[in-house]
């Protein structure tokens, strides 16, 4: 098992050996140096999975964590430590195996997508910083290593989103992306503390194993401890999630994710598509006995989920930079993770939520995958991301656009691409737990079909929009073979991937569990995506004024989801008119007049009594010589007659 | 034989502490002020010598403390001189009156 190490160490020596050679002497090897190291490392976590699943993991039927390393890196006390380590469960081996094949795929595409960049080597080598951090978060035994993995994705994930540093939006953007995680990965801190303190230890396994049995002191301490009535358990699991919410961009924490679209477009594919925004899912997934005990915490769970899921979805339906299509589109599918976890509890039937979310994150990973990189494609041709500009492209970009369509079909929800499986899922889970939610999931999957095929009909067909950039993109070509090859890969894996028995390997308590799948329980979801699929192509094939009146006849709601609800707005409302005001400038005057007024004042008194007292020193030996011999005596008079 | 009496001795090394004293603040010739100064230890040394000699004639404490006075004696000597001739050296003069650059 030792080799597992080198999994996340491969991307790691080689982030560091270009960010600090590369510029110089691999300036143009360093994509394959990088690419070469992650398929090793690839390879390695396949030959991890298929020991896992099929060799040494499964013990008594029931899927096992495993503890393959573990490491004492700083002792507090006998029983607090903090340690870092490997842990292997279903869970973690399932996204090692994403994190390094997606990761492999964007390494390949970016070959073409970045070239003839000065930066290149950089570029490759942030990748692999990325990959490495996502890699060890996957990985971590430990709730504080997790958080500090989750520090390091944060600060790849800024480095790449502002990877254009001359651009003004993308610096703004790496500020925003980078502060509002920041913010939320407060409250994770705080949520680790909670638990670390009453669970009296940091390691996952063991805090788990001690906060899941009712009888244990710990559980009994945490559940009856309370603040403002609710109890410390609701607070730390709550605090938790808002740390995983931050990162996978859960309303109204979510503002940063269209922003963050501003980096290249493979670093989007991989981190804000598929890997690093589904920490937060998964943060909640590695927790979930813990969560299972609280139902306030899922409640909250799943409520955020839905809502987010929704509105990216409502929102996405209206703008027209295909990347925030996308990245809005991310947003509702991992509201949909999320809330299907919210809904799963811990025993037996009733935890096919949980399946039916992990399953999702893994379908969900190779189609969005897919998306992104096609939109890549589209990118690198058009040199422009609004899809006014696009239309007709499917003559030009055949492969493109048929991976495009499939990555589209499988959002969609339509069998037999990888989306329906996982989607399905999700919904019977929710259709047998909570009503109110499987409405709202289905709505929100008929928008989902909705959104992507109007994307989809917008830059493939729709040709009578012609504008000047598609003519100019008239003699472009569709790519490089290492951009194609991707594709390729990509959209088999979407063929394919739905047909895995997820639920015999990935559960909440690691025995196989069977899902009862009806066919007629799917009629609804599918009927509806067809039918919003149908509504797309009528408004959206050829060039007309359909939509157009339709945003007219929906007046002022229409506007307000154009400007994505104005949110952003809202925050900027907050932090400049009522935090600054009312926050930051008594603040301000406090520094200026209180603090700096003392530090001023002591400097003033110092300056003065130096000003009045520096005559002394005149340069004279012989005065000197006169002070120290009055000053002698003066000590010789005191210690005679006053000290006896 | 009649001994003399401390006091006296004490007389004679006061009266050489003053007299270098009064040497080190009114001459403004450096080489003196030097000369000065080791009036001032000398009357130290003979303090230490005849205390040792009067209160504890059997230990050796004040002997050690006199040849270590006139080694560090000597030792300053050499390094007050160094000092007096770079400052004849770059100032051409050795008054003290015209060596006091050295104030705020």
């Amino acid at each position: 098992m030792n080799y597992l190490i080198l999994i996340p160490l491969l991307p790691f020596a080689t982030s560091v050996l270009l960010g600090l050679f590369g510029r110089k002497y691999f300036k143009t090897s360093s994509g394959i140096i990088a690419t070469a190291s992650l398929l090793a490392s690839a390879i390695l976590s396949l030959v991890t999975a298929y020991n896992y699943f099929f060799v040494s993991g499964k013990v008594n039927g029931s899927y096992q964590k495993i503890i393959a390393l573990q490491y004492n890196w700083l002792q507090f006390s006998p029983n607090v430590s903090i340690d870092m380590g490997i842990i292997l469960d279903p869970i973690s081996v399932m996204m090692i195996v994403i994190v390094t094949f997606i990761s492999l795929m964007v390494h390949i595409f970016s070959w073409g997508y970045m070239k003839g960049e000065t930066r290149f080597a950089t570029y490759y080598a942030f990748l692999s910083l990325f990959t490495f951090s996502m890699l060890g978060l996957v990985l971590s035994s430990n709730i504080f290593q997790v958080y500090i993995f989750w520090e390091l994705v944060g600060v790849s994930s800024y480095l790449l989103i502002g990877f254009y540093y001359n651009k003004p939006s993308a610096v703004a953007a790496s500020k925003k992306a980078f502060i509002v995680t920041r913010f939320a990965d407060f409250g994770f801190l705080i949520g680790i503390l909670i638990m670390g303190f009453y669970g009296g230890t940091l390691d996952i396994s063991t805090l788990i194993e001690r906060l899941t049995s009712t009888q244990s002191t710990e559980f009994i301490s945490i559940s009856t401890a309370s603040f403002l009535g609710i109890s410390a358990l609701t607070w730390g699991l709550t605090l938790v999630f808002i740390g995983g919410a931050g990162k996978s961009a859960m309303f109204p924490l979510h503002v940063w994710l269209p922003d963050a679209m501003e980096g290249p477009t493979p670093v989007s594919a991989l981190i804000h598509a598929a890997t690093m925004v589904v920490a937060g899912v998964y943060l909640v997934a590695r927790l979930f006995p813990i969560f299972s005990m609280d139902i306030a915490a899922l409640n909250i769970v799943t409520w955020v989920g839905a809502s987010s899921a929704l509105i990216a979805a409502v929102i996405a339906c209206t703008q027209t930079d295909i990347k925030r299509v996308l990245a809005y589109s991310t947003m509702s599918q991992l509201g949909y993770m999320m809330f299907a976890l919210g809904i799963a509890r811990n025993e037996g039937e009733s935890s096919v939520g949980y399946t039916a979310s992990m399953f999702h994150l893994f379908t969900h990973a190779f189609f969005k995958s897919l998306l992104f990189l096609g939109a890549g494609a589209v990118i690198h041709l058009v040199h422009s991301n609004d899809m006014k500009d696009m239309g007709g492209l499917r003559k030009r970009m055949p492969l493109t656009h048929l991976s495009f369509l499939i990555a589209c079909l499988a959002i969609a929800g339509i069998p037999p691409f990888a989306g329906f499986f996982s989607k399905e899922e999700i919904l019977l889970a929710a259709f047998q737990t909570n009503k109110i939610i499987y409405f709202l999931a289905l709505f929100t999957a008929a928008l989902t079909a909705f959104y992507m095929f109007r994307l989809y009909f917008s830059i493939f067909w729709n040709n009578t929009s012609k504008s000047s950039k598609v003519f100019e993109a008239e003699h472009g070509h569709e790519g490089t073979i290492s951009m194609k090859l991707p594709l390729i890969i990509l959209s088999g894996c979407t063929l394919v991937a739905g047909f895995v028995p997820f639920s015999k390997f990935v559960t909440a308590d690691g025995a196989p569990l069977e899902t009862h799948f009806s066919i007629i329980f799917s009629i609804a979801p599918v009927v509806l995506s067809v039918l919003a699929i149908l509504i797309a192509a009528n408004l959206y094939k050829t060039h007309n004024e359909k939509p157009a009146k339709i945003a007219a006849s929906l007046g002022t709601f229409y506007k307000v989801v154009t400007r994505k609800l104005y949110i952003d707005e809202a925050y900027v409302f907050i932090t400049k008119k009522v935090i600054f005001n009312f926050l930051g400038r008594p603040a301000a005057w406090i520094d200026r007049n209180i603090i700096d007024g003392c530090v001023n004042g002591l400097a003033y008194v110092t300056a003065t009594t130096s000003n009045a007292i520096k005559v002394v020193q005149s340069g004279r030996i012989q005065n000197y010589a006169l002070y120290f011999f009055g000053g002698i005596a003066g000590l010789a008079i005191v210690f005679i007659y006053w000290w006896k | 034989m009649n001994e003399v009496p401390l006091t006296h001795i004490l007389f004679v090394s006061t009266a050489l502490f003053f007299i270098g004293m009064y040497g080190l603040f009114t001459r403004k010739n450096l080489i003196t002020m030097l000369m000065s100064i080791e009036l001032l230890l000398n009357s130290v040394n003979i303090n230490f010598v005849a205390f040792n000699k009067y209160l504890f004639p059997d230990k050796l404490d004040g002997v050690f403390f006199t040849i270590f006075i006139i080694t560090i004696a000597a030792a300053e000597a050499a390094v007050a001189i160094a000092i007096i001739i770079n400052l004849y050296r770059s100032h051409k003069s050795i008054d003290v009156e015209d060596a006091t650059e050295l104030k705020f």
